[in-house]
């Protein structure tokens, strides 16, 4: 009796911090500028990136993941 | 047990409903809404003197929200020019609300796109989040009362197009 | 399309769906552009351990109708190995590789869809695959998710044996997911599997069973899995500081850390530079052996597969020749990484001491984007 009490009140506990958690995104988009500047990207995508990546994959047992986009070259 | 297991069901149904108005309820109206009074604010132009949305009443205004670092922004700005320039003399306003941090960028870059119309200067954000913006670049449309009555968010290559149509129907 | 007058129903839906961790709340007309158009003109160089391998490289991308953009690039490595492994086995050779890739991004709204088709071809070796991404914004384009999918198919052959003709498939499978932490910070997680089944070794290459030469003998299958995690943050002085770990692993006993650290900052209105340091370390493969005192199935004395470090020191510059915004800009390129590896059980068989070479890797490009 006591356990279905405790319960419903978790339950709704738990609904009701849901209803004032609805996160929303909290970088604006009109806060982007430092985000659009080329030094903040991951990849510059350029071949020499992806040189890097294939003397990389060619001289070292590891691979994957990197985020560049390559394809295979497995060359020997 | 009977009496007891029918209240709690009512109330667990009352309170699952109440609380899912409240998730409904909960959210905050967005500022910027079809048919509602466009939120007035004062900004300092680039030119220099102050310029304030109220003050535009009787006019068909658009106001469009851009950045330097924003591309699409920078590919719609000479098209924005080219309505501005059309437009004007009948009672067309264009607000070119401008988000950098630095001032001297978006002095820069709106010299270097010839920008014909009037640029103001949001630095703080302040009317960037009066206007709960959601998208980088966005447009919106006041008539000649005050009320908003169309909201583009982005832009993509044609919609000007969209723009004229819809700044002739309510110079009209 | 324009997002224009709104029905009520769409606009309450829009509510409900704010609830939602507002996932679809800040959805709007387009979050994703195209990629910009460029084009890149590339001069690469390897020398390390007695292999130089460089080239020329070209890309050019260019969008269409500002709906797909296009990119095709064409790579040219010209390798001339007298490296320890085939300085002590066999006789120092030149050839040259060359490989060309096509991609297709196509954007829709917050999604980005790429195809790409690669090819390489070297006269023993030819490689062709084929590549499909897909990467969706969301959250107010706070988070981007990326699934790909790579499949490899590979010819493999052997100089002067034309009786020897095998071949190797691959896949590999990425997901990642990139999130906007602060004005100033952003983070990415990326996971890959790569499978691959087939001739996996080279055909040159041999492993020594007590004392003796003998031809490699690596797994005909192969499974490996990667996870990366990187971090980005701009310091406020238009400078970014960038950390990353990988860890990877694979079904032939190989563990390997990589981590790196790298710092970027604009000089003047025309120069970026970045700086960055990089530690790599793997654990030899399972049926790797030195000198093998055993028989076994398979065995390689792959040097790549061995146990061994290498710390790397690159620093980069771009300098901006011209630039017209919103028009084009025009910039110069140049690169240099040094590396020194470190083996831990690969020895020198002419010196019997355990291995370690210095390598240097240069890039010097223009690029230009319009």
């Amino acid at each position: 009796m006591s356990a279905r009490r405790f319960f419903i009140v978790g339950t709704l506990l738990a609904l009701a911090a849901l209803s004032g958690c609805a996160i929303q995104p909290w970088v604006k988009p009109y806060e982007r500028e430092r985000l659009a500047d080329p030094i903040m990207s991951f990849s510059r995508g350029s071949l020499a990136e992806k040189h890097n990546e294939h003397v990389r994959n060619v001289r070292e047992g590891a691979r994957g993941a990197t985020g560049v986009q390559g394809g295979g070259c497995g060359c020997n | 047990m009977n009496n007891h297991s029918l209240t709690t069901r009512r109330q667990l149904l009352q309170a699952s409903a109440g609380t899912a108005l409240a998730l409904v309820a909960g959210r905050a109206l967005p500022a910027i809404q079809p048919s509602a009074t466009a939120p007035d604010f004062t900004l300092r132009t680039m030119g220099g003197p102050n310029m304030r949305l109220a003050e535009q009443r009787g006019r068909v205004v658009m106001i469009n929200f851009w950045a330097t670092w924003c591309g699409p922004c920078r590919q719609e700005m000479p098209q924005l020019s080219k309505i501005y320039d059309k437009y004007r003399g009948s009672g067309f306003v264009l607000m070119g609300v401008n988000v950098d941090d630095d001032v001297r960028n978006a002095t820069e870059v709106a010299a270097k796109l010839a920008v014909s119309f009037p640029v103001l200067l949001d630095t703080d954000k302040t009317v960037s989040k009066l206007y709960d913006l959601t998208t980088m670049p966005s447009t919106v449309l006041v008539d000649r009362d005050g009320k908003v009555r169309y909201l583009h968010r982005g832009y993509l290559a044609g919609y000007e197009d969209t723009y004229e149509k819809q700044v002739r129907e309510l110079l009209k | 399309m324009a997002a224009i007058e709104r029905p009520f129903s769409a606009r309450l839906f829009r509510r409900l769906a704010a609830l939602l961790g507002g996932v679809f709340a800040a959805a709007g007309a387009h979050a994703v552009d195209l990629p910009e158009d460029r084009a890149e003109l590339l001069y690469h160089s390897y020398t390390g351990g007695g292999v130089t391998a460089n080239g020329p490289a070209l890309l050019v991308r260019k969008s269409v109708m500002d709906k797909v953009s296009l990119q095709g690039s064409y790579y040219v490595d010209s390798v001339s190995n007298a490296s320890i492994d085939v300085v002590t086995t066999a006789s120092p050779y030149r050839e040259r590789r060359t490989e060309y890739a096509l991609t297709a991004d196509y954007v829709y709204r917050d999604s980005q869809i790429t195809l790409s088709t690669s090819s390489g071809k070297e006269p023993d070796y030819t490689a062709n695959s084929f590549s499909f991404d897909v990467s969706q914004e969301s959250f107010g384009g706070m988070t981007t998710t990326s699934l790909g999918f790579t499949r490899g198919t590979d010819t493999v052959g052997k100089h002067n044996s034309p009786e020897f003709a095998d071949t190797a498939k691959h896949w590999q499978y990425r997901f990642g997911v990139t999130q906007i932490l602060t004005k100033t910070w952003i983070a990415s997680a990326n996971f890959e599997a790569i499978a691959d089944d087939g001739y996996l070794q080279s055909p040159y290459r041999v492993a020594r069973v007590f004392g003796a030469a003998v031809p490699e003998r690596d797994p005909r299958t192969r499974s490996s899995r990667a996870m990366k995690f990187r971090l980005l943050g701009d310091l406020g002085h238009r400078d970014a500081i960038r950390g990353e770990y990988r860890y990877f692993w694979d079904t032939w006993g190989i563990k390997a850390h990589t981590a790196e650290l790298g710092y970027s900052r604009y000089f003047g209105d025309a120069i970026l530079a970045d700086t960055y340091v990089r530690y790599y370390t793997q654990t030899h493969a399972l049926f790797y052996s030195d000198n093998a005192q055993q028989e076994t199935t398979y065995v390689s004395r792959n040097r790549q597969l061995s146990s061994f470090n290498s710390i790397g020191l690159g620093g980069k510059i771009a300098y901006t020749v011209r630039k017209v915004p919103g028009r084009y800009e025009v910039k110069l390129n140049g690169g240099y990484q040094y590396v020194r590896f470190k083996f831990s059980d690969f020895t020198d068989v002419r010196t019997g001491n355990l291995y370690a070479n210095n390598a240097s890797v240069l890039q010097m490009f223009v690029s230009a984007t319009f």
